[in-house]
This record gives C-alpha cells, structure tokens and sequence, in this order.
C-alpha cells in the first residue's frame, strides 16, 4: 500500500474513533442543561442527582474526546501537508476560529462544571453548564463548516502555479455560509442529540429492566424520549433536505450512494439491495420514480447517474452505496425504538415491557453507526477529490513523510485506540452499573455546602 | 508568540506539575496534584491548539513542511497528550492500587514526553532542518532533529516546566505537604539553572546567529538583563514565602526566554540548514494572504480578550488551596 493509502487509512481511524465522542459529548451536553435546568425549576432533588451522576459519565467522554481531538490538529500538518499548503488560509482561519471561540469556552467552563459545585451559586453553575454546552455545540459548528467548505467550495480565490497554487480567502462569510453548510449543521447536530438522547434512553432503560433507581430512571427516560423523538422526527427531514443539496452540488456523489448508473426518466430509488459496480447494476427493492421525486419533487425527471461522468471521478460506488444505506438502516431503527417506547409509556406499560425495554438498551449503538456510516458516505463518496474540484486526495499527502513512518504511526494509533477504548467501556460500564448515589448518600452533598459557605463566608 | 507565551506559562504548570508526580507517595497527596490543575488544565491546554491553529492558518506553509518533517516526534508528542489527559480523567475512578500507580506513572511519563517534546520542536526552529529551495524538507525520519541541541532545549523546556509546576504546587498546597514541596522548589531552581546555562552557553557558540540580532540591536540586551532579573527573584521570593511574586516571576521567566528566542529566530519561521538564505521559511515566503490575516485578526480580536475574560474568571473561582470532595479527581 502507499503512502497516500495508508495516511488515508490512518486519518479514517483517527477520525473515525475522535467521532465516537463529541457527539455524545454535544448530545449529553444538551440533556445536562436539561436536566439541570429542571432541577433549579422544580428543585425536585431527583434532578440534581441525575445531573451528577450524568456529569460524572460526561467528563470521561469528554476526556476521551479532548485526547483524540488534539490528534487531529496536528493530523493535517503531519500526514497532509499539500493539503495544508493548498487550504491553510481557509481551512486554517476556521479552525482557528474553532480553537478561540469554542474550544476555550467548553474547557473553561468545564472545570466550573465539573469541580465548581461548592463553589459558584447554583445558578452560575447553571450557566457553566449551559457554556460547555454551547462551546462544544459550537466547536461541531466550525469543523462542519470546515469540512462543508472541503465538500462544496465557496467564498475563495485559487492563487500561484504549480506547487504554489492554493486557494485564499475572498469572502469569509461565503466561505462560512458555502451551499452545504447549513445542510449539514442540522443533519450532524440532530445526530449528536440522538447520540446523547439513545444514551440516556439505553441506561434509563436498563435500571428499569433491573427495578433499580426507578424514580431517576422514570425522569430521565422521559427527557431521553423528548430529544430523541424530537430529532429522529426531525433528521428524516434533514436528510431528505441533505440528500438534495448533494443531489445539486455533489451530484457523482448521489448518484453513487443511490446507486444509479444509467440516467432515465422516473429514476427508481432502492430501498434495499446490493450494487455491482463493474457490472453497473444495480438489484434490490426498488420504487420506480421515488428518488426522481426525493430530488426533484416530481416523478418523471431523471436523476443524473454515473453515466454522466468519467469514471476516473467515481468514487468506490459499492462501498458508498451501503454505507449509505446503512446509516439510513440505522434511523429508521431508531425511529422504531422510540415509536415502541412511546406507545409503552401511552399504555403505561413500560415498566413491563420487557422486549421494548432490551430493544433501548441495545438501541445505543444505532446513532453509533449511523453517524460512522454517515462520515464514510460523505468522504468516501467525495473521493476522488480531497477539496471538491480543486485538488484530488491522491496530491493532497505528505511528500516527505515515508510509507514506513506512515506505517509505523498506524500501528501506534491501532494499539492506543483499542486500549483506549477498552478502558472507556469498562469504566462507563463501572460508572452505570453502580449507578447514582442512593438517597442515604445524600447529606455529603449539604455537608460540603455548609463547610464551603462558612470558610468563603457567603 | 504570544500564544507560545500563554501556553508555556500556563500548561507549563500542569507538565510541571505532571513531571512531579511520582516522587509524592501518598495516593492523597497524589490527589491534590492531580485536583491542583484538575479545573485548569483542559483550558491550558488549548493554548496548545491554538499555536498548531495560528501556524495553519496564518503560516500555511511552515505549519505544512514543519508538522511533516518533523513526524515522528511529533507522534510521539502527540501520544504524550493523549495519555496526560486520560490519564488526569481516568485515575482515581478505581481504588486498585495497580490501577492508581500505573496511571500515575502514565501521567508522569506523558507529561515527561509532552516537556521534554515542546522543547525540541523549539529548538528544532533554533537548529534548522534540512530543506531545499521550493522549502521542501530533505532530511530522515528522526537522526536530522534528535540530536544534542534540540535535546538540550528540551531539557530546558523540563526543567522550566517543573521548577513552575512545583511553585504553583506550593502556592496550592497547605500544611505539611506544602513544607515538603517547598523543599523541592530549590532542587528545581537549579536544575533550570544548570539548563538554562548550558543551553545559553551552546546557543552562543553553535548556533551563531541567534545572537546576530542582539548584536545589531544592543537595547535589545534590556532583555536579557531582564530574564536574569527573574530568574534571581524566584529564589528570592520564595525565600521570603512570598509564593505568589514567585509564581510571577518564574511566568516572566518563561516570557523572557521565549522573547529572547523570538528575537534570535525572527523573522525565520522553519530555518533550513542547507542554503538557510534562501531555503528557510520565513513570515513573508510563507504568510497567508493579507484577506486571511485580517480575518485571523478579527477572530483574535474578539476572541481573545473574551477568553482572557473568563479565564481570570476561572482562575479566581478556583482559587485557593486544593480541598478534596466527593466530586473530585
């Protein structure tokens, strides 16, 4: 394998584990300030015990985030350095903007959330909470942008010749508001608000199937239930709206996720099946017209198909057409998940219904996957081209970074991750099997109040 | 720079901190340690992110050549920070004495590496790496920027980072904790000493022209005068248990030295050692466009005096001696 391979490979891990995290982060961030926020509302102490115990599970998925985040800074310069020359005044300036604006806020903040419960006046806490939530929500906003600008190009100039050519900023607000950006702020937050709400839901779930804390799983399940149904309802509208903004300014990219080779009239959109590229076929259920209609709002207009294009600007068509099909696979479980629950609680069931109950519990993985299989669509399915239309992956590498380097980094990165992610497992494990603090654990919270108040003599 | 400067004082402390680990033994104590920078370091650290970021966006060029030529150590930094921040997350979720101590140690060492690692890619800037003239880099995987100089800054850059870590330590500490950690504070004052000198000493003889600024601007000497000011008053003050003027002084330090190889450096940013007239990267060869640089400065001007804002906030919420509660690391 060569060197642009590998550096390929060993960004997908990069990123591909990074993005485990900060949409639980995001999402968890959300319910936090929910759940807080009802706790200095109904002062009902069964919301302050939710919030601690979910702050706890949030700072380690935080961490783990924070570390794998801080590769991917250097990650660009290290293994892409064409593509940091060619980028460096956009890309650069927008996370840039990332570093300043969101990250100091979410880590600032943090600490105050984390260790300032003694410290700070309830509603101050408040406040922190509601800034870690709106840093990290914030940080998803810039990388988006940054990415969206990869995918769809707007607001520069390419300048220089040769290796010199790159692109510089002409109008920064085109560059932050280029055709896809507000595509897919929507689409990514809604899935890390039902990363961080199936999360919620998953563990509420399991205390109920085990009869443990009941009361702090009842609560949490329903604002679980809130934001999840919520943003499944609202993402099958985000990725209809997504799928036409790829249909627009991607179309190679739709073509290959649908799978659609020949451009004909009422093109049919395949619910289920597989994709033969070489054989350029495509068999499986389809609709006649349906993806004609998604695209266009009318049934007989055909939707470009790879037929259009040469096929050196194919992307793998096999692999982007299932994972595709993967992630929508995985919303519409999601949307069963939460049907299914709702019609429990309806009939005040839930509690009982033992089926519905381990269908949330295993439920977690479902926002999982549909983001990883979302990400791979959406990079793999703009391959060729690292920065569409203006520079292909292939020239986007390292020149002086050697194959055995790359190799080596691999292997390193392999072996942190999987032990990273052992370890992240065990301990949320650890952390939801012990589960909150039980009533009788309370007054240690009130103790420490009262000795804080008296020494800052508030 | 100034965001160089703003790291170095503030992670500083944490690495310093973090470098000092194991030689406290009790799982408390080791406790205050980590609570010490527990609300702190996470923000600290991003100063970290903004360098690699101001480099990216406003020095595309050097940001590209340097992060791919210097690969290899800077993966190893990178896994140096990796495991400092799990590390600070994950120890004391466990009682297991084999869980605590090899956390501990892997705190420890990643602080260690991540010192040691921000020294050299510094140093690497005083040396210079082998480029060619489209700025290309030339040179190996490793031998071109691990050799006795660089290594030499990143002893510094340790023994800076410890001697402010172990200040802050006492400025947090009470007790019988503090008095011991206020025994350490010498013993690292002369190790930075010791570095400090022997890194002044092979800067002046082999690596010539940091000093040619010097030469040609003598007021800039007020600089150097300066950094010896404070590095004298660290001693000084906390002699007299005045730990805060301590602190601040052995911040100026890190201000002062990092000013100095400011001026040694400028206005190269990735020194070629082959042909370095014309084949390093300076801030004009490789800036980005004046359209780019504005809006990095909008982006700095408003962000930065915001984060300046509640970063005062934060350190003033938290300040005071560590006291551990059920919410603590």
């Amino acid at each position: 394998m060569d060197v642009v391979t590998l550096s390929r490979i060993q960004f997908g891990l990069n990123i591909s584990f990074h993005y485990l995290f900060p949409p639980l982060s995001i999402g968890l961030s959300l319910l936090l300030v929910l759940m807080e926020g009802c706790y200095l509302w109904t002062k009902n102490p069964v919301y302050e015990r939710l919030t601690k115990f979910w702050v706890k599970i949030f700072a380690v998925i935080f961490a783990v985030g924070v570390a794998t985040g801080l590769v991917m800074v250097f990650a660009f310069g290290n293994n892409w350095s064409n593509f940091s020359r060619f980028v460096g005044d956009v890309f650069g300036s927008i996370l840039g903007a990332e570093g300043i604006f969101a990250f100091f806020l979410e880590s600032g903040f943090l600490g105050i959330l984390l260790f300032g419960w003694n410290r700070v006046s309830p509603k101050v806490h408040f406040f922190s909470t509601l800034m870690v939530s709106f840093g990290a929500h914030f940080s998803g906003l810039w990388i988006v942008i940054a990415n969206s600008w990869m995918q769809t190009p707007a607001g520069h100039k390419i300048v220089g010749e040769g290796a010199g050519r790159h692109a510089v900023i002409d109008n920064f607000w085109q560059v932050l508001m280029n055709p896809s950006s507000l595509d897919r702020l929507t689409h990514v937050f809604l899935g890390c608000w039902l990363s961080g709400s199936f999360l919620v839901l998953s563990v509420s779930a399991f205390y109920l199937l085990k009869k443990r804390h009941l009361e702090f799983a009842k609560k949490s399940i329903k604002l679980g239930l809130s934001v999840a149904t919520i943003a499944v309802v609202l993402q099958g509208i985000s990725g209809d709206s997504t799928g036409r903004g790829v249909a627009k300014h991607q179309p190679i990219k739709l073509a290959a996720f649908e799978g659609v080779y020949k451009t004909d009239p009422a093109t049919p959109m395949t619910l289920v099946g597989v994709t033969h590229p070489k054989k350029e076929k495509t068999t499986g259920i389809s609709v006649p017209g349906l993806l004609s209609f998604l695209v266009y709002r009318n049934f007989s207009e055909p939707v470009p198909g790879l037929d259009q294009y040469p096929k050196e600007l194919w992307p793998k068509v096999g692999v982007v057409f299932q994972t595709y099909h993967g992630m929508i696979t995985m919303w519409v479980l999601m949307l069963i998940a939460v049907i299914l629950t709702l019609i429990a609680l309806k009939r005040k069931k839930l509690g009982s219904s033992k089926w519905t109950l381990r269908f949330l519990v295993f439920s977690v993985i479902f926002p999982q996957v549909a983001n990883q299989l979302g990400w791979y669509s959406a990079e793999m399915g703009r391959q060729p081209w690292a920065v569409q239309g203006l520079l292909k992956t292939a020239d986007a590498a390292s020149p002086s970074v050697s194959r055995g380097q790359v190799l080596g980094s691999l292997f390193l990165f392999s072996f942190i991750y999987l032990l990273l992610f052992i370890l992240f497992i065990y301990l949320l494990d650890k952390k939801i099997k012990t589960g909150p603090p039980t009533e009788d654990e309370k007054p240690e919270v009130e103790e420490y109040r009262d000795q804080w108040s008296t020494k800052i003599g508030t | 720079m100034a965001a160089i400067g703003f790291y170095a004082v503030l992670d500083g402390f944490d690495l310093g901190v973090g470098a000092m680990h194991l030689f406290i033994r009790k799982d408390e104590h080791r406790r205050v340690f980590l609570n010490a920078i527990g609300p702190v370091w996470d923000a600290n650290e991003v100063w970290l992110v903004i360098v690699a970021g101001a480099l990216f966006a406003g020095f595309p060029a050097a940001y590209a050549t340097l992060f791919s030529a210097l690969y290899t150590p800077l993966i190893g930094l990178i896994c140096g920070l990796i495991f400092r921040a799990v590390a600070i997350e994950f120890r004391s979720k466990h009682e297991s004495k084999l869980w605590r101590g090899s956390w501990d140690v892997l705190f420890c060492l990643a602080s260690i590496i991540i010192a040691i690692g921000v020294g050299v890619v510094l140093g690497n800037f005083i040396h210079g790496i082998p480029l060619n003239e489209n700025h290309d880099y030339q040179g190996g995987a490793i031998v071109d920027f691990l050799h006795p100089y660089t290594l030499l800054v990143g002893l510094l850059s340790l023994a800076t980072f410890m001697m402010h870590g172990s200040i802050f330590l006492v400025l947090k500490t009470e007790g019988e904790l503090q008095e011991t950690l206020r025994r350490w504070v010498p013993r690292t004052i002369v190790f930075f000493l010791f570095a400090y000198v022997l890194t002044t000493f092979a800067t002046v003889i082999f690596r010539e022209h940091m000093v040619n600024r010097l030469r040609e601007h003598p007021w800039l000497l007020l600089i150097v005068l300066a950094s010896v000011v404070s590095i004298g008053a660290v001693p000084y003050c906390m002699h007299r248990r005045e730990h805060g003027w301590a602190f601040f002084f052995s911040s100026m330090t890190i201000a002062w030295l990092l000013c100095l190889f400011a001026i040694g450096t400028f206005p190269v940013l990735v020194r070629s050692t082959v042909q370095p007239a014309v084949n390093s990267l300076d801030i004009f060869n490789s800036a980005a466009s004046p359209k780019t640089l504005t809006v990095l400065a909008v982006i700095v001007a408003i962000g930065i005096p915001l984060v300046i804002a509640y970063g005062f906030y934060l350190y003033r919420i938290f300040r005071g001696k560590v006291k551990l509660d059920h919410m603590s690391y």
